[in-house]
Protein backbone atom coordinates (compact mmCIF):
# COMPACT_ATOMS: atom_id res chain seq x y z
CA UNK A 1 0.00 0.00 0.00
CA UNK A 2 1.03 3.69 -0.28
CA UNK A 3 0.14 6.93 -0.26
CA UNK A 4 0.53 10.44 -1.58
CA UNK A 5 2.69 11.36 1.55
CA UNK A 6 5.59 14.37 0.30
CA UNK A 7 7.67 14.25 2.92
CA UNK A 8 9.18 17.60 1.85
CA UNK A 9 6.11 19.11 2.33
CA UNK A 10 5.33 17.97 6.26
CA UNK A 11 4.53 19.64 8.61
CA UNK A 12 4.27 18.59 12.35
CA UNK A 13 0.24 17.96 13.60
CA UNK A 14 -1.19 19.18 16.46
CA UNK A 15 0.41 17.41 19.31
CA UNK A 16 -2.96 17.45 21.30
CA UNK A 17 -5.96 16.04 19.25
CA UNK A 18 -7.77 19.05 17.60
CA UNK A 19 -11.37 18.14 18.99
CA UNK A 20 -12.85 17.54 22.06
CA UNK A 21 -16.41 16.77 22.84
CA UNK A 22 -15.87 18.86 26.12
CA UNK A 23 -14.98 21.63 23.95
CA UNK A 24 -18.55 22.98 23.13
CA UNK A 25 -19.27 22.93 26.39
CA UNK A 26 -16.71 24.97 28.26
CA UNK A 27 -16.85 27.20 24.78
CA UNK A 28 -20.88 27.78 26.36
CA UNK A 29 -20.29 28.20 29.95
CA UNK A 30 -17.41 30.29 29.58
CA UNK A 31 -19.42 32.65 27.01
CA UNK A 32 -22.05 32.80 29.51
CA UNK A 33 -19.46 33.99 32.30
CA UNK A 34 -17.89 36.89 30.17
CA UNK A 35 -21.46 37.57 29.48
CA UNK A 36 -22.19 38.23 32.67
CA UNK A 37 -19.43 40.20 33.43
CA UNK A 38 -19.34 42.08 30.56
CA UNK A 39 -23.06 43.03 31.38
CA UNK A 40 -22.22 44.04 34.77
CA UNK A 41 -19.15 46.39 33.96
CA UNK A 42 -21.63 47.87 31.52
CA UNK A 43 -24.40 48.43 34.22
CA UNK A 44 -21.43 49.77 36.99
CA UNK A 45 -20.52 52.09 34.61
CA UNK A 46 -24.04 53.45 33.80
CA UNK A 47 -25.22 53.57 37.49
CA UNK A 48 -22.28 55.12 38.19
CA UNK A 49 -22.61 57.56 35.37
CA UNK A 50 -26.35 58.17 36.79
CA UNK A 51 -25.21 58.84 40.26
CA UNK A 52 -22.35 61.29 38.92
CA UNK A 53 -24.96 63.22 36.97
CA UNK A 54 -27.33 63.16 39.64
CA UNK A 55 -24.67 64.88 42.21
CA UNK A 56 -23.32 67.39 39.75
CA UNK A 57 -27.50 68.48 39.42
CA UNK A 58 -27.44 68.76 43.33
CA UNK A 59 -24.65 69.87 44.19
CA UNK A 60 -24.87 72.44 41.95
CA UNK A 61 -28.34 74.03 42.95
CA UNK A 62 -29.73 74.35 46.38
CA UNK A 63 -33.48 75.12 46.97
CA UNK A 64 -34.89 77.41 50.03
CA UNK A 65 -38.59 77.52 51.44
CA UNK A 66 -39.64 81.33 52.40
CA UNK A 67 -42.49 81.32 55.08
CA UNK A 68 -43.95 84.75 54.69
CA UNK A 69 -44.07 87.29 58.18
CA UNK A 70 -46.27 89.67 59.57
CA UNK A 71 -47.95 91.38 56.68
CA UNK A 72 -46.19 90.63 53.71
CA UNK A 73 -47.53 88.38 51.10
CA UNK A 74 -45.85 85.29 50.62
CA UNK A 75 -44.89 86.49 47.08
CA UNK A 76 -43.35 89.28 48.39
CA UNK A 77 -41.56 87.45 50.39
CA UNK A 78 -40.12 84.83 47.58
CA UNK A 79 -38.82 87.50 45.38
CA UNK A 80 -37.17 89.02 48.77
CA UNK A 81 -35.56 86.26 49.17
CA UNK A 82 -34.18 85.45 45.59
CA UNK A 83 -33.29 89.12 45.37
CA UNK A 84 -31.19 88.71 48.18
CA UNK A 85 -29.67 85.63 47.73
CA UNK A 86 -28.74 86.26 44.15
CA UNK A 87 -26.16 88.83 45.56
CA UNK A 88 -24.39 86.43 47.89
CA UNK A 89 -21.06 85.43 45.93
CA UNK A 90 -21.04 82.04 44.45
CA UNK A 91 -24.57 82.54 43.46
CA UNK A 92 -25.13 82.17 39.98
CA UNK A 93 -29.18 82.57 39.70
CA UNK A 94 -31.93 83.04 41.81
CA UNK A 95 -35.59 82.50 41.45
CA UNK A 96 -38.63 82.67 42.90
CA UNK A 97 -41.21 79.95 42.02
CA UNK A 98 -44.70 81.43 41.48
CA UNK A 99 -47.36 80.09 43.59
CA UNK A 100 -48.82 77.88 40.85
CA UNK A 101 -45.68 75.65 40.52
CA UNK A 102 -45.24 75.23 44.43
CA UNK A 103 -48.89 73.76 44.47
CA UNK A 104 -48.01 71.63 41.37
CA UNK A 105 -45.53 70.29 43.77
CA UNK A 106 -47.78 69.87 46.27
CA UNK A 107 -50.47 68.25 44.47
CA UNK A 108 -49.51 65.28 44.28
CA UNK A 109 -49.29 64.84 47.89
CA UNK A 110 -52.37 67.15 48.84
CA UNK A 111 -54.59 66.79 46.09
CA UNK A 112 -56.16 68.89 44.12
CA UNK A 113 -58.83 69.94 46.43
CA UNK A 114 -56.98 70.43 49.19
CA UNK A 115 -54.94 73.50 48.13
CA UNK A 116 -56.87 76.30 49.21
CA UNK A 117 -56.88 79.54 48.44
CA UNK A 118 -56.16 80.17 52.16
CA UNK A 119 -53.94 77.79 52.87
CA UNK A 120 -50.11 78.91 53.57
CA UNK A 121 -48.54 77.43 50.71
CA UNK A 122 -44.68 78.10 51.24
CA UNK A 123 -42.98 79.71 48.09
CA UNK A 124 -39.54 78.49 46.80
CA UNK A 125 -36.32 79.92 45.68
CA UNK A 126 -34.33 77.52 43.58
CA UNK A 127 -30.81 79.10 43.42
CA UNK A 128 -28.30 77.78 41.07
CA UNK A 129 -24.93 77.87 42.35
CA UNK A 130 -21.83 79.14 40.32
CA UNK A 131 -20.35 75.80 39.67
CA UNK A 132 -16.40 77.03 40.08
CA UNK A 133 -16.96 78.63 43.25
CA UNK A 134 -20.14 77.41 44.63
CA UNK A 135 -21.98 79.53 47.61
CA UNK A 136 -22.10 77.46 51.03
CA UNK A 137 -25.38 76.73 52.64
CA UNK A 138 -24.65 78.63 55.97
CA UNK A 139 -23.79 81.98 53.66
CA UNK A 140 -26.88 81.61 51.63
CA UNK A 141 -28.65 81.09 55.17
CA UNK A 142 -27.20 83.98 57.00
CA UNK A 143 -27.97 86.09 54.23
CA UNK A 144 -31.32 85.25 54.41
CA UNK A 145 -31.25 85.97 58.04
CA UNK A 146 -29.74 89.60 57.28
CA UNK A 147 -32.53 90.45 55.56
CA UNK A 148 -34.95 89.79 57.96
CA UNK A 149 -36.57 86.49 55.63
CA UNK A 150 -37.69 83.72 57.18
CA UNK A 151 -36.72 80.93 55.17
CA UNK A 152 -35.01 77.27 55.18
CA UNK A 153 -32.05 76.84 52.92
CA UNK A 154 -31.80 73.20 51.49
CA UNK A 155 -27.92 72.26 49.55
CA UNK A 156 -28.81 68.35 48.60
CA UNK A 157 -26.21 67.16 50.92
CA UNK A 158 -28.26 64.78 52.23
CA UNK A 159 -29.87 63.43 49.38
CA UNK A 160 -25.80 63.66 47.41
CA UNK A 161 -24.52 61.66 50.36
CA UNK A 162 -26.93 58.87 49.55
CA UNK A 163 -26.85 58.57 45.85
CA UNK A 164 -22.73 58.63 46.07
CA UNK A 165 -23.26 55.82 48.95
CA UNK A 166 -25.48 53.83 46.77
CA UNK A 167 -23.11 54.56 43.41
CA UNK A 168 -20.20 53.62 46.06
CA UNK A 169 -22.31 50.26 46.85
CA UNK A 170 -23.04 49.60 43.55
CA UNK A 171 -19.49 49.87 42.19
CA UNK A 172 -18.09 47.67 44.92
CA UNK A 173 -20.90 45.46 44.31
CA UNK A 174 -20.07 45.42 40.32
CA UNK A 175 -16.34 44.79 41.49
CA UNK A 176 -17.28 41.60 43.54
CA UNK A 177 -19.76 40.07 41.06
CA UNK A 178 -16.91 40.45 38.16
CA UNK A 179 -14.10 38.79 40.56
CA UNK A 180 -16.52 35.97 41.76
CA UNK A 181 -17.33 35.97 38.03
CA UNK A 182 -13.73 35.29 36.97
CA UNK A 183 -12.67 33.00 40.11
CA UNK A 184 -15.76 30.80 38.66
CA UNK A 185 -14.60 31.03 34.94
CA UNK A 186 -11.14 30.26 36.71
CA UNK A 187 -12.43 26.99 38.31
CA UNK A 188 -14.27 26.09 35.46
CA UNK A 189 -11.46 25.93 33.22
CA UNK A 190 -9.36 24.25 35.98
CA UNK A 191 -11.48 21.67 36.27
CA UNK A 192 -12.30 21.37 32.38
CA UNK A 193 -8.04 21.20 31.75
CA UNK A 194 -8.04 18.84 34.80
CA UNK A 195 -10.81 16.59 32.73
CA UNK A 196 -8.91 17.63 29.50
CA UNK A 197 -5.39 15.47 31.26
CA UNK A 198 -7.16 12.77 32.71
CA UNK A 199 -8.96 11.98 29.08
CA UNK A 200 -5.43 12.76 27.10
CA UNK A 201 -3.41 11.13 29.61
CA UNK A 202 -1.64 8.65 27.38
CA UNK A 203 -0.55 11.40 25.08
CA UNK A 204 1.06 12.91 27.92
CA UNK A 205 2.66 10.22 29.31
CA UNK A 206 4.18 9.38 26.08
CA UNK A 207 5.44 12.85 25.47
CA UNK A 208 6.59 12.85 29.45
CA UNK A 209 8.63 9.68 28.77
CA UNK A 210 10.01 10.73 25.43
CA UNK A 211 11.77 13.97 27.07
CA UNK A 212 9.00 16.38 27.12
CA UNK A 213 9.25 18.93 29.77
CA UNK A 214 6.64 19.97 32.25
CA UNK A 215 6.48 23.54 30.78
CA UNK A 216 6.46 21.54 27.00
CA UNK A 217 3.35 20.00 28.14
CA UNK A 218 1.68 22.48 30.05
CA UNK A 219 2.53 25.06 26.95
CA UNK A 220 -0.05 22.61 24.78
CA UNK A 221 -2.93 22.59 27.64
CA UNK A 222 -2.00 26.61 27.73
CA UNK A 223 -2.45 27.65 24.62
CA UNK A 224 -5.28 25.28 23.88
CA UNK A 225 -7.70 26.82 27.04
CA UNK A 226 -7.02 30.26 25.78
CA UNK A 227 -7.81 29.60 22.52
CA UNK A 228 -10.96 28.27 23.09
CA UNK A 229 -11.56 30.88 26.05
CA UNK A 230 -10.92 33.60 23.79
CA UNK A 231 -13.29 32.76 21.06
CA UNK A 232 -16.04 32.13 24.27
CA UNK A 233 -15.02 35.53 25.48
CA UNK A 234 -15.65 37.06 22.16
CA UNK A 235 -18.93 35.40 21.91
CA UNK A 236 -19.91 36.43 25.99
CA UNK A 237 -18.66 40.18 24.99
CA UNK A 238 -20.50 40.47 21.57
CA UNK A 239 -23.71 39.13 23.04
CA UNK A 240 -23.19 41.96 26.18
CA UNK A 241 -22.74 44.33 23.75
CA UNK A 242 -25.44 43.71 21.89
CA UNK A 243 -28.04 43.72 24.62
CA UNK A 244 -26.57 47.06 26.16
CA UNK A 245 -27.02 48.80 22.68
CA UNK A 246 -30.50 47.87 22.54
CA UNK A 247 -30.93 49.20 25.99
CA UNK A 248 -29.26 52.28 24.36
CA UNK A 249 -31.52 52.32 21.73
CA UNK A 250 -34.62 51.53 23.19
CA UNK A 251 -34.02 54.50 25.78
CA UNK A 252 -32.62 57.00 23.84
CA UNK A 253 -29.83 59.42 25.71
CA UNK A 254 -30.86 57.87 29.00
CA UNK A 255 -30.30 54.87 28.57
CA UNK A 256 -33.50 52.07 29.15
CA UNK A 257 -34.03 53.99 32.59
CA UNK A 258 -32.68 56.95 34.29
CA UNK A 259 -30.97 54.69 36.40
CA UNK A 260 -28.71 53.36 34.15
CA UNK A 261 -27.99 55.76 31.42
CA UNK A 262 -26.27 53.28 29.06
CA UNK A 263 -23.58 55.46 26.55
CA UNK A 264 -21.98 54.04 23.73
CA UNK A 265 -18.69 54.63 25.01
CA UNK A 266 -19.55 51.96 27.91
CA UNK A 267 -20.17 48.96 24.99
CA UNK A 268 -15.99 49.53 24.84
CA UNK A 269 -15.74 47.79 28.01
CA UNK A 270 -16.31 44.66 26.66
CA UNK A 271 -13.54 44.75 24.26
CA UNK A 272 -10.60 43.25 26.78
CA UNK A 273 -12.87 40.54 27.27
CA UNK A 274 -11.92 37.86 25.48
CA UNK A 275 -7.97 39.07 26.24
CA UNK A 276 -9.18 38.62 30.38
CA UNK A 277 -11.05 35.10 29.55
CA UNK A 278 -7.88 33.86 27.29
CA UNK A 279 -5.46 34.70 30.45
CA UNK A 280 -7.66 33.71 32.93
CA UNK A 281 -7.73 30.32 31.07
CA UNK A 282 -3.88 30.14 30.62
CA UNK A 283 -3.06 30.91 34.11
CA UNK A 284 -5.55 28.62 35.26
CA UNK A 285 -4.63 25.56 32.92
CA UNK A 286 -0.95 26.13 33.43
CA UNK A 287 -1.21 25.51 37.29
CA UNK A 288 -3.79 22.60 36.61
CA UNK A 289 -1.59 21.26 33.68
CA UNK A 290 2.07 21.49 36.20
CA UNK A 291 0.16 20.30 39.42
CA UNK A 292 -0.36 17.02 37.41
CA UNK A 293 2.89 16.83 35.85
CA UNK A 294 3.68 16.98 38.82
CA UNK A 295 2.87 13.69 40.18
CA UNK A 296 4.03 12.04 36.81
CA UNK A 297 7.33 12.59 38.32
CA UNK B 1 37.80 1.76 29.00
CA UNK B 2 34.37 3.55 29.96
CA UNK B 3 32.05 2.73 32.59
CA UNK B 4 28.83 1.06 32.52
CA UNK B 5 26.30 2.83 31.13
CA UNK B 6 23.87 1.30 33.69
CA UNK B 7 24.34 0.02 37.27
CA UNK B 8 21.64 -1.08 39.64
CA UNK B 9 22.61 -1.90 43.22
CA UNK B 10 20.88 -3.61 45.47
CA UNK B 11 17.39 -2.03 43.64
CA UNK B 12 13.84 -3.10 45.04
CA UNK B 13 10.63 -1.46 43.79
CA UNK B 14 7.18 -1.78 44.93
CA UNK B 15 4.02 -0.07 43.12
CA UNK B 16 2.31 2.35 46.04
CA UNK B 17 2.17 -0.26 49.81
CA UNK B 18 1.80 -3.21 47.89
CA UNK B 19 4.63 -6.05 47.98
CA UNK B 20 7.86 -5.50 46.00
CA UNK B 21 7.96 -6.42 42.80
CA UNK B 22 11.42 -6.10 42.23
CA UNK B 23 14.28 -7.15 45.19
CA UNK B 24 17.80 -6.95 45.59
CA UNK B 25 18.71 -6.65 41.59
CA UNK B 26 22.37 -6.16 41.10
CA UNK B 27 24.00 -5.15 37.64
CA UNK B 28 25.78 -3.27 34.81
CA UNK B 29 25.58 -3.00 31.31
CA UNK B 30 28.40 -1.56 28.80
CA UNK B 31 28.24 1.15 26.33
CA UNK B 32 27.09 -0.53 23.35
CA UNK B 33 26.32 -3.95 24.91
CA UNK B 34 23.03 -6.19 23.94
CA UNK B 35 21.28 -8.21 26.79
CA UNK B 36 17.94 -9.87 27.03
CA UNK B 37 15.49 -9.90 30.28
CA UNK B 38 13.67 -12.99 30.29
CA UNK B 39 11.06 -14.07 33.00
CA UNK B 40 7.61 -15.12 33.05
CA UNK B 41 4.78 -12.78 32.77
CA UNK B 42 4.99 -10.53 36.26
CA UNK B 43 8.65 -11.73 36.76
CA UNK B 44 9.05 -8.09 36.95
CA UNK B 45 10.73 -7.28 33.19
CA UNK B 46 8.23 -4.49 32.49
CA UNK B 47 8.55 -2.66 36.21
CA UNK B 48 12.57 -3.30 35.77
CA UNK B 49 12.67 -1.42 32.47
CA UNK B 50 10.30 1.62 33.66
CA UNK B 51 13.16 2.39 36.66
CA UNK B 52 15.40 2.23 33.78
CA UNK B 53 13.50 4.57 31.77
CA UNK B 54 12.93 6.63 35.01
CA UNK B 55 8.66 6.51 34.44
CA UNK B 56 9.27 4.64 38.40
CA UNK B 57 11.45 5.37 41.52
CA UNK B 58 13.15 2.45 43.31
CA UNK B 59 11.65 2.16 46.79
CA UNK B 60 15.15 1.14 47.94
CA UNK B 61 18.48 0.65 46.30
CA UNK B 62 20.80 2.79 44.15
CA UNK B 63 20.34 3.46 40.32
CA UNK B 64 23.37 4.83 38.27
CA UNK B 65 22.21 5.63 34.41
CA UNK B 66 24.96 7.76 32.11
CA UNK B 67 26.71 7.63 35.50
CA UNK B 68 24.57 9.77 37.86
CA UNK B 69 22.76 8.79 40.18
CA UNK B 70 19.04 8.63 39.30
CA UNK B 71 17.61 9.65 42.74
CA UNK B 72 20.04 12.61 43.34
CA UNK B 73 18.60 13.94 39.50
CA UNK B 74 16.98 16.90 39.57
CA UNK B 75 13.60 17.06 38.05
CA UNK B 76 14.27 19.75 35.88
CA UNK B 77 17.11 17.55 34.44
CA UNK B 78 14.96 14.24 34.34
CA UNK B 79 13.50 15.19 30.77
CA UNK B 80 16.84 15.37 29.61
CA UNK B 81 18.20 12.17 30.91
CA UNK B 82 15.24 10.44 29.30
CA UNK B 83 15.58 11.75 25.82
CA UNK B 84 18.68 9.64 26.01
CA UNK B 85 16.63 6.79 26.23
CA UNK B 86 15.04 5.22 23.16
CA UNK B 87 11.53 2.91 24.42
CA UNK B 88 9.51 0.38 22.34
CA UNK B 89 6.72 -0.12 24.68
CA UNK B 90 4.89 -3.44 24.96
CA UNK B 91 1.83 -1.60 23.85
CA UNK B 92 3.22 0.71 21.43
CA UNK B 93 2.03 3.40 22.95
CA UNK B 94 1.74 5.65 19.47
CA UNK B 95 -0.40 8.81 19.09
CA UNK B 96 -3.92 7.90 17.80
CA UNK B 97 -4.75 11.16 15.78
CA UNK B 98 -1.14 11.30 14.46
CA UNK B 99 -0.02 10.27 11.56
CA UNK B 100 2.88 7.70 11.24
CA UNK B 101 5.32 10.06 10.66
CA UNK B 102 4.33 12.65 13.00
CA UNK B 103 4.48 9.71 15.43
CA UNK B 104 8.31 9.03 14.54
CA UNK B 105 8.99 12.50 14.87
CA UNK B 106 7.97 13.25 18.03
CA UNK B 107 11.45 12.70 19.87
CA UNK B 108 12.52 15.13 18.11
CA UNK B 109 10.21 17.60 18.06
CA UNK B 110 10.26 17.32 21.68
CA UNK B 111 14.24 18.07 21.30
CA UNK B 112 13.14 21.02 19.84
CA UNK B 113 14.97 20.60 16.17
CA UNK B 114 13.73 22.13 13.16
CA UNK B 115 11.08 19.92 11.17
CA UNK B 116 13.07 20.86 7.89
CA UNK B 117 16.61 19.68 9.84
CA UNK B 118 14.91 15.85 10.27
CA UNK B 119 12.24 15.38 7.72
CA UNK B 120 14.50 13.19 5.39
CA UNK B 121 15.88 11.04 7.97
CA UNK B 122 12.39 10.28 9.24
CA UNK B 123 11.53 9.44 5.54
CA UNK B 124 14.49 7.18 5.46
CA UNK B 125 14.07 5.65 8.65
CA UNK B 126 10.24 4.59 7.96
CA UNK B 127 11.58 3.87 4.85
CA UNK B 128 14.18 1.28 6.74
CA UNK B 129 11.53 -0.15 9.13
CA UNK B 130 9.16 -0.71 5.97
CA UNK B 131 7.38 1.76 6.59
CA UNK B 132 7.62 3.83 3.05
CA UNK B 133 4.37 3.69 1.77
CA UNK B 134 2.50 3.95 5.10
CA UNK B 135 3.77 7.71 6.20
CA UNK B 136 0.59 9.58 6.24
CA UNK B 137 -1.15 6.85 7.79
CA UNK B 138 -3.11 7.20 11.53
CA UNK B 139 -1.66 4.15 14.01
CA UNK B 140 -5.77 2.59 13.82
CA UNK B 141 -5.08 1.67 9.96
CA UNK B 142 -1.67 0.06 10.75
CA UNK B 143 -1.51 -3.98 10.90
CA UNK B 144 0.25 -5.05 14.39
CA UNK B 145 3.58 -5.26 12.81
CA UNK B 146 3.33 -1.89 11.13
CA UNK B 147 2.89 -0.52 14.36
CA UNK B 148 5.33 -2.24 15.82
CA UNK B 149 8.12 -1.32 13.66
CA UNK B 150 6.44 2.47 13.83
CA UNK B 151 7.45 2.02 17.60
CA UNK B 152 10.87 0.88 17.02
CA UNK B 153 11.38 3.92 14.53
CA UNK B 154 10.17 6.25 17.28
CA UNK B 155 12.47 4.89 19.49
CA UNK B 156 15.70 5.05 17.45
CA UNK B 157 15.43 8.18 15.48
CA UNK B 158 16.90 10.41 17.90
CA UNK B 159 20.08 7.97 18.27
CA UNK B 160 19.49 7.01 21.99
CA UNK B 161 22.85 5.93 23.85
CA UNK B 162 20.63 2.97 25.12
CA UNK B 163 17.28 1.66 23.40
CA UNK B 164 14.62 -0.58 25.70
CA UNK B 165 12.38 -2.56 24.28
CA UNK B 166 9.24 -4.54 26.22
CA UNK B 167 8.31 -7.22 24.63
CA UNK B 168 8.50 -6.33 21.21
CA UNK B 169 7.55 -9.79 19.53
CA UNK B 170 4.73 -10.07 21.54
CA UNK B 171 2.77 -9.62 18.93
CA UNK B 172 3.92 -10.82 16.01
CA UNK B 173 5.12 -13.72 13.92
CA UNK B 174 8.04 -15.51 13.85
CA UNK B 175 8.93 -13.86 10.76
CA UNK B 176 8.64 -10.92 12.05
CA UNK B 177 9.81 -11.22 15.50
CA UNK B 178 13.02 -12.15 13.33
CA UNK B 179 13.16 -9.45 11.31
CA UNK B 180 12.86 -6.79 14.26
CA UNK B 181 15.63 -9.02 16.24
CA UNK B 182 18.03 -8.19 12.78
CA UNK B 183 16.47 -4.48 13.50
CA UNK B 184 17.84 -4.55 16.96
CA UNK B 185 20.84 -5.90 16.01
CA UNK B 186 21.79 -3.59 13.14
CA UNK B 187 20.76 -0.57 16.10
CA UNK B 188 23.17 -2.20 18.44
CA UNK B 189 26.29 -2.69 15.58
CA UNK B 190 25.60 1.18 15.22
CA UNK B 191 26.84 1.68 18.74
CA UNK B 192 23.41 1.66 20.60
CA UNK B 193 23.34 -0.25 24.05
CA UNK B 194 20.21 -2.17 23.61
CA UNK B 195 18.26 -4.53 26.43
CA UNK B 196 15.11 -6.13 25.43
CA UNK B 197 12.50 -7.49 27.80
CA UNK B 198 11.07 -10.72 26.22
CA UNK B 199 9.27 -14.12 27.58
CA UNK B 200 10.03 -15.65 23.74
CA UNK B 201 12.90 -18.43 24.65
CA UNK B 202 13.55 -19.15 21.33
CA UNK B 203 13.66 -15.89 19.96
CA UNK B 204 16.27 -15.11 22.87
CA UNK B 205 17.69 -18.53 21.96
CA UNK B 206 17.97 -17.54 18.54
CA UNK B 207 19.82 -14.23 19.28
CA UNK B 208 23.07 -15.88 20.97
CA UNK B 209 23.23 -12.37 23.36
CA UNK B 210 23.32 -12.70 27.28
CA UNK B 211 20.41 -13.04 29.22
CA UNK B 212 19.69 -11.99 32.73
CA UNK B 213 16.21 -13.83 33.81
CA UNK B 214 14.33 -12.75 36.63
CA UNK B 215 11.94 -14.89 38.81
CA UNK B 216 9.04 -13.26 41.47
CA UNK B 217 11.06 -10.34 41.03
CA UNK B 218 14.29 -11.39 41.69
CA UNK B 219 17.94 -11.67 39.02
CA UNK B 220 18.34 -15.65 39.07
CA UNK B 221 20.99 -16.25 36.85
CA UNK B 222 22.73 -14.79 33.74
CA UNK B 223 23.76 -16.57 30.97
CA UNK B 224 23.71 -16.12 26.89
CA UNK B 225 20.81 -17.21 24.46
CA UNK B 226 21.61 -20.22 22.97
CA UNK B 227 23.77 -21.56 25.50
CA UNK B 228 21.27 -21.99 28.33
Amino acid sequence: MTDLFDPARWKPGPLLPRRDARDGALVFVVAVLCFLACLTAIGAMAADRGARGWTSQLSDSATVVVRARGAESPDAAAARAAETLAGVPGVAEARALEKEKAEALLEPWLGREALLDDLPIPRLVTVELDPKKPAKAAALDSALKAAGVDATVDDHSRWIGDIERSAGIARWAALGVGLLIAAAAAAVIGFATRAGLAAHRDVIEVLHLSGAESGFVARLFQARFARTAALAGLFGAAGAAIIAALARLAGGGDGLTPVLPVAWTDLAVVLPAPIIAALTAAVSARLAAMGMLKELG
Amino acid sequence: MAGPILRFEGVAMRYGRAPEVLKDIGFELSPGSFHFVTGASGAGKSSLLKLIYLAERPSRGRIELFSRDVDAVAPADRPFLRRRIGVVFQEFRLLEHLSAFDNCALPLRIAGQKPESYRGDIAELLGWVGLKGRMHALPATLSGGEKQRLAIARAVVARPDILLADEPTGNVDDALALRILRLFVELNRLGTTVLIASHDEDLVARSGQPVFHLENGRLTAFGRGGGR
